[in-house]
């Protein structure tokens, strides 16, 4: 069976700066896939290539076999890709519920969907549920972040792009963040993971790949790869 | 006696209370004016120098409409219908390719909309103003004037389509589209959310809203290509007096400036009233330039 996402020898430019020089990927349906390398690499703008942010000069993303490549983001999401960028990007005037309902309120999603879609949003972040009336821009780092991940939800996505999500989080929150991609991923939601913590991330993958200065240096499963190991090493600097 | 019961009883209590009247009522249609215009810019960035040309076209269609049809209330409904219909493909066609560019272009093309609806009007329509009946001629007595309810009307009406409009706003899937489009336009795109249609729409209705001011203050003024001119002026000046792109503050500096000149006009004559919204505009920029009815930024 064809990958759920398919990234195939995509260069990506912003303005003048080629920043990505040829990335191919894939990612499984229910699968999910580190994506590991230094900053500044090209790992947000694989992210933002995939989500139909950016457009690709040359190269091609295909989502369940059909070419994503040049489609507006509105529709990808609507396809099925849910995107949790770095700086989270709550709407921070919205209240809860309305950051929410930007994701809920689609065609054809029944009220009784709808409501089944917030309950399970608000088991996983009972916090949610309390502030649901608060602004999106008075909610802490962490809370935030749960935000970002529960509106991304909404839309029923088959991927998740996860950017960054435990950057600046406190111990108690990460592991938290770590529980929900478990959770996710036993729902079968597939996730791309891009993330700068190298443990947490070969716990949460089943596959991981390494980019370094555009490119994918190195792929295989998470299971190979360890903490200390020399590609770890040479490639992250941990 | 002493100055002071002197001072007191030289105080025209009468005209104060019609003045009052008469600035709320410019008040409430400026202020449906100015929502649209602060509207588009809030949300699109795009400065709507066309948002005067879209209210004249408004009251054309509503002497149109009323001609045809004999019914005020039809005209109103049908000109605004398709002055939006016209916002809409005017969005489409010029500013629509504009998005992402210097926001100067949008300036150029809604003033060159401007240019071409005025000249269109007065090729079509001619020189001589044209009137619109007004629905209906109930008046009724304040003090020594007979005061036309239809005025009192235009008010009413006027707070309830802006009422109606920020419930949807607040509410509406649609509303939450627009809001949440005007504070991060790349997230909202990645929630699904068709944002160049959400501009479309946004610009659709602040035509719409437009025309209906256009259709509702016809009756009162003459409708000719040029009535936009003094309008959308006095609108601009509310919307950065208001606070540029809040529709609350534009709506409090409607009704503030034209109370403000309202009251002036009691002891000059109003074309030199006029001059008060430049003072209130000029001090604006020099000591609040962020807006008098918003929250001072941190």
């Amino acid at each position: 069976m064809e990958p759920l996402v398919a990234v195939e020898d995509v260069h990506t430019y912003y303005g003048k700066s080629h920043i990505l020089h040829g990335v191919s990927l894939h990612v499984d349906r229910g699968e999910v896939v580190g994506l590991l390398g230094r900053n500044g690499v090209g790992k947000s703008t694989t992210l933002k290539t995939i989500m139909g942010l950016v457009h690709p000069n040359r190269g091609k993303v295909l989502f369940a076999g059909k070419p994503i490549t040049g489609l507006p983001a509105h529709k990808l999401a609507r396809l099925g890709i849910g995107y949790v960028p770095e700086d989270r990007r709550i709407f921070r005037l919205l209240t809860v519920m309305e950051n929410l309902r930007t994701g809920l309120d689609r065609h054809g999603v029944t009220e009784a969907r709808k409501q089944e879609l917030l309950d399970k949003a608000f088991t996983y972040f009972p916090v949610l549920a309390e502030r649901r009336n608060q602004a999106g821009g008075t909610l802490s780092g962490g809370e935030q972040q749960m935000l970002a991940i529960a509106r991304a939800m909404m839309l029923e996505p088959k991927i998740i792009l996860l950017d960054e999500p435990t950057e600046g989080l406190m111990p108690r929150m990460v592991s938290q963040i770590r529980e929900i991609i478990e959770v996710l991923h036993r729902e079968g939601v597939a996730i791309l993971l891009v993330e700068q913590n190298v443990p947490l991330t070969l716990e949460a993958s089943q596959r991981v790949y390494i980019m370094e200065k555009g490119a994918m240096r190195h792929h295989c499963a998470a299971s190979e790869l360890k903490i200390d190991d020399a590609v770890v090493h040479q490639y992250l600097g941990v | 006696m002493t100055p002071v019961l002197a001072f007191l009883q030289a105080i025209p209590y009468d005209q104060i209370l019609i003045q009052t009247v008469n600035g709320i009522v410019t008040g409430m249609i400026l202020a449906l004016i100015a929502s649209g215009l602060t509207l588009i810019f809030g949300i699109m960035d795009v400065v709507n120098f066309a948002h005067g040309e879209l209210f004249m076209f408004g009251a054309y269609m509503g002497v149109v409409v009323l001609a045809a049809t004999g019914s005020f209330w039809l005209a109103l409904l049908l000109a605004t219908l398709i002055v939006a219909l016209i916002g809409a493909a005017l969005q489409i066609t010029t500013l629509r390719p504009l998005i992402g560019r210097d926001p100067l272009t949008t300036i150029l093309a809604t003033f060159g909309i401007s240019l071409v609806m005025q000249n269109y009007a007065l090729w079509q329509f001619g020189p001589v103003a044209r009137k619109i009946q007004e629905p209906f001629t109930g008046q009724f007595t304040l003090f020594y004037l007979e005061y036309p309810w239809y005025r009192v009307l235009i008010a009413g009406l006027s707070a309830a389509i802006i009422g109606a409009f920020w419930l949807f706003l607040k509410y509406g899937t649609y509303g939450v589209w627009i809001r949440a489009t005007t504070q991060d336009r790349v997230m909202a795109e990645a929630m699904g959310i068709p944002v160049s249609w959400v501009y479309t729409t946004v610009f659709a209705i602040g035509a719409g809203m437009a025309a209906v001011s256009g259709v509702l203050f016809g009756p009162l003024v003459g409708v000719n290509h040029a009535m936009g001119v003094d309008w959308i002026l006095k609108a601009f000046i509310v919307v950065v007096v208001g606070g540029m792109g809040s529709l609350g503050g534009s709506i409090a500096a409607s009704i503030f400036i034209s109370l403000l000149e309202a009251y002036a006009s009691i002891w000059v004559s109003p074309a030199q009233a006029v001059i008060v919204s430049f003072v209130v505009l000029i001090l604006t920029l020099l000591f609040r330039p962020t807006g008098l009815f918003v929250p001072t930024p941190k």
